[in-house]
């Protein structure tokens, strides 16, 4: 197979960018779309160029750290996957395709298609946990809980915070990135406890380190590779709502 | 035992040594902790579970990372669970017993006071766990749920649908995260280990290259913990992550740290094959699938013939043409054998011309049996997610045509070489997780990665670090403008320009892919002395050709070629070193196979007179490494030949 691609090309975080288009040939239809990169970065290197910068590590679908804005949709146009998980076979023999890295202001570009993804980790630092420190810990099985409760929370525990739901976002809001662990750790009685505490912490810094508001379009539900349902928002918005009311003084 | 290798097992019977050691330990009282650095190297199960464990105590924590965020580490790529001899099934289980199933999987290759240990924590890891809010599975009545696993007659493995790793990892972040937040850990991000600082013979720091700037930064510590995985990659294609290597840990090898078994690799039996010259990484797919499929070759070469043809499809050949080859050698553990049975199995076939696929190269894994037990919900509920990254993959749909799997390189159990206290033999060096030798002998039983990792960095360094730098406490913090420091980045450097400077002709991958078809012939999953012989020539070869011809721009700021030679200059030193040790280890054992040494019907044949001791080696500038031994001594637990017929 044979494509052109049109790449964003930025050198580092104040540089200007733009796309450059390369032309690529012999791709085997059962690469994947990050091994048809990477022959494309051996072409560059041989001819002494500078290889494209984009983050991929596990090459799994779990890791999270790909990312890509391709052809407009983050994660490209397959259903439930990761771009690692994006295979040649599934692009029409001599397309352009344009790729670009996810766009937020959250998101800043550090080179070529990789960005800055640290405010994840921050919202996360701000309150995404259970506040339990090593040991003295009852028996697992001391609580018992609901089998739909567990199956709940493992739905929105698979977030693997890859940030495809900011950048199809056109507020580029991180409201299902944060609804994902509130919810998650909401519907455990472990978690229940800092519930409100959580939810308040985490929605102030996801608004301090300029993630838009959610207006409900569900494009992020859409896009999302793990299938993470919008019906957490709602549990989020209940949660926070509520900790308006129950507030405790500081 | 040699002077260098005091193994330091406490005194008392297995079953009190650790509580022994725990009542006996020097502690650090809550204030000096304050004054006192820890630097954690690597954020997967092992390195945040220690940093967030260590920062809960009061120590001033640095943790760094290789990836954009602790939460990518490769950890989180572990599917199918986590081992704990909570015996909530009633099915027999119990630390004893989880002891010796590892010790036994292992082909007794392992220190039995560590693996007993091992057991003992386990229970208390699944507690953590919960109580971080990590969505185990469980049953209706809201208990956990059990799952069986390879080399266990018991089912203990606690999971979290496909997703163990992930979620034990995110558990352990979030505490990672609650000790940033509360400022006793620091996060270094983007950041690469390139040496291991020793200053009065202790290790005090490291030089660190920040991988989006390309500055070389100096980090000093009253301790350093490293935490950076294992070294599969040597083999180009593997089931790692394209970030992992070996680099952090060989280079605190080459600054004195003991180098163990470093042939123990282990070969995953169900990864789905390889299908090009142009592949990046293997993907596997969960041990788990092997309790409800079923592993089968065709009995005919004539089926076999047809089918690479395209002319037959899998379900056209009637049972009693099937060939089951584990559930026929191996009665009492069936498709559950442990892994390297189950990898040198599927070999066996295949090299006796029944592989499947075009290359000749992959086994049958069925569920066609499960479905009709089971129905195909239950099946999805348990495997859906697996099932689906398979047809992701190859475009074929597990529920109807069984999956094509073959081995691949997996884990590697050995690593650099700790004491019961995870100390390596430099002082102050400690090393946790896949990058020590560990606790699994020449074999890792399913499900025990997450165990162990999990096991070091919440329920043992937190111990065995305090006793450590109970007598560090009049130390002030290490500068960074010493002599050491100075001398250290200076090498770094030299060594990068040097790379930089070759400016050849070929790229870092091509040499990588290289050295990954050496391994993988002459020191996979079957090795011989000549074949081993003719690796270690065509290593080194290799290595001169690598110095003289790799071609890496000359890019400020990011660089990855820079970083991924770095990484392939270390994997060929290493990789030299995995075929001297296999060569060296004239025995089977686990995961290493000597085709000098097997059984009439072709099983692994251990030689414990002379081989039952774990292989130390120490490196010399310019020689040949030197090989220490540690004797292996067996108390707890009997010696014998593994079956699993």
């Amino acid at each position: 197979m044979e494509f052109t691609l049109k790449i964003w090309r930025q050198a580092n975080r104040s540089a200007k960018g733009a796309f450059v288009d390369y032309k690529i040939a012999d791709i085997e239809p059962d690469m994947s779309f990050l091994e048809m990169l990477d022959v494309l970065n051996e072409r560059i290197v041989l001819e002494g160029g500078d290889p494209v910068f984009f983050d991929h590590d596990c090459r799994e679908g779990i890791c999270g750290a790909c990312s890509l804005f391709i052809n407009g949709r983050p994660h490209g146009k397959g259903e439930g996957t990761t771009t690692c998980q994006l295979y040649m076979r599934n692009f029409k023999d001599g397309a352009t395709i344009t790729v670009e890295p996810f766009r937020a202001m959250a998101f800043p570009v550090i080179k070529d298609l990789t960005v800055d993804r640290s405010a994840f980790d921050q919202i996360i630092q701000a309150g995404g946990y259970v506040s339990v420190h090593t040991g003295g810990i009852p028996d697992g099985n001391a609580i018992p809980i609901p089998k739909e409760d567990a199956d709940m929370a493992m739905d929105a525990a698979s977030c693997i915070g890859c940030g495809a739901c900011v950048a199809a976002c056109k507020n580029a809001s991180a409201m299902l990135f944060v609804a994902a662990k509130v919810s998650q750790l909401a519907l455990l009685p472990q978690g229940k406890v800092e519930n409100e505490r959580r939810a308040r912490a985490m929605v102030a810094k996801m608004d301090e380190l300029g993630f838009g508001n959610c207006t409900n379009t569900y494009a992020c539900q859409a896009v999302c590779p793990k299938h993470v349902s919008a019906a957490h928002i709602a549990r989020l918005n209940r949660t926070f709502i509520r900790s308006g009311f129950n507030k405790p003084k500081e | 035992m040699e002077e260098k290798l005091q193994s330091k097992v406490p005194q008392g019977s297995i079953a009190e040594k650790w509580t022994n050691y725990k009542d006996t330990q020097r502690l650090v009282n809550p204030a000096n902790k304050r004054r006192l650095d820890i630097i954690v190297v690597g954020t997967g199960l092992a390195g945040a579970s220690a940093a967030a464990s260590l920062g809960e105590l009061g120590f001033n924590v640095k943790v760094f990372c290789i990836q954009d965020s602790p939460r990518r580490a490769h950890s989180i790529a572990a599917q199918g669970g986590i081992n704990a001899a909570k015996n909530y099934q009633n099915d027999g289980d119990s630390v004893r017993r989880l002891f010796e199933d590892t010790v036994k999987g292992g082909d007794y290759r392992a220190r039995e006071a560590n693996v007993y240990r091992l057991a003992e924590i386990s229970n208390s890891i699944i507690d953590q766990c919960v109580a971080q809010g990590v969505p185990f599975a469980r049953d209706y009545a809201g208990m956990l749920a059990n799952r069986s696993f390879g080399g266990a007659q018991v089912s203990r493995t606690f999971y979290a649908k496909g997703q163990t790793g992930q979620q034990l990892l995110l558990g352990a972040y979030g505490a990672l995260s609650k000790e940033i937040n509360k400022g006793t850990v620091k996060l270094f991000t983007r950041r690469e280990m390139l040496d291991l600082v020793i200053v009065d013979g202790r290790a005090r720091g490291i030089i660190a290259r920040n991988l989006e700037t390309g500055d070389i930064e100096r980090h000093a510590a009253h301790a350093v913990v490293l935490a950076t995985g294992g070294y599969g990659n040597v083999f180009f294609l593997s089931t790692n992550a394209m970030a992992s290597n070996g680099s952090a840990a060989w280079r605190c090898h080459k600054k004195g740290a003991f180098f163990a078994n470093p042939c123990f690799t282990q070969i995953h039996p169900t990864c789905i094959p390889v299908h090009g010259d142009f592949q990046s990484k293997l993907t596997l797919m969960s041990e788990s699938l092997r309790n409800d499929g079923r592993i089968w070759v065709p009995k005919k070469k004539e089926d076999v013939e047809r089918i690479r043809k395209g002319e037959l499809r899998p379900a056209d050949i009637p049972d009693a043409d099937r060939d089951y080859y584990l559930e026929r050698r191996y009665p009492a553990f069936g498709n559950l054998v442990p892994r390297d049975v189950a990898s040198r199995a599927a070999k066996e076939r295949c090299d006796a011309g029944f592989g499947v696929n075009n290359a000749g190269l992959a086994v049958y894994l069925d569920f066609a049996d499960a479905i009709n037990r089971l129905g195909p919900k239950v099946v999805e509920a348990r495997y859906g997610n697996l099932f689906e990254m398979y047809q992701n993959i190859v475009a074929q749909n597990p529920y109807e045509t069984p999956m094509m799997i073959y081995p691949a390189v997996h884990y590697t159990m050995g690593g650099l070489w700790v004491d019961y206290e995870l100390q390596s033999t430099v002082p102050g060096l400690f090393v946790a997780g896949e990058a020590n030798f560990s606790d699994h002998g020449a074999n890792r039983l399913g499900a025990s990665a997450l165990m162990q990792g999990l096991a070091d960095g919440y329920f043992i360094l937190p111990y065995t670090l305090q006793n450590y730098l109970s007598d560090q406490i009049r130390e002030p913090h290490i500068s960074i403008e010493s002599a050491e420091f100075e001398a250290a980045e200076k090498a770094v450097r030299d060594e990068i320009n040097a790379l930089l400077g070759v400016k050849g002709k070929e790229t870092v991958d091509s040499f990588h892919r290289r050295l990954g078809h050496v391994m993988w012939e002459y020191v996979g999953m079957a090795r011989e002395k000549d074949g081993l012989m003719k690796a270690i020539g065509l290593i080194s070869d290799l290595r001169k050709e690598f110095h003289q011809n790799v071609l890496i721009p000359n890019t400020f700021g990011v660089n990855v070629e820079l970083e991924k030679a770095l990484r392939v200059a270390d994997f060929m030193e290493l990789g030299e070193l995995m075929a001297r040790d296999a060569l060296q280890r004239e025995e089977s054992c686990g995961g290493h196979f000597r085709v000098e040494h097997q059984t009439a019907d072709g099983e692994a044949l251990r030689d414990d007179d002379r081989f039952n001791f774990v292989a130390a080696y120490e490196w010399k500038d310019g020689s040949e490494p030197v090989l220490h031994k540690e004797t292996l001594d067996f108390q707890a637990i009997e010696l014998k030949q593994r079956n699993y017929k």
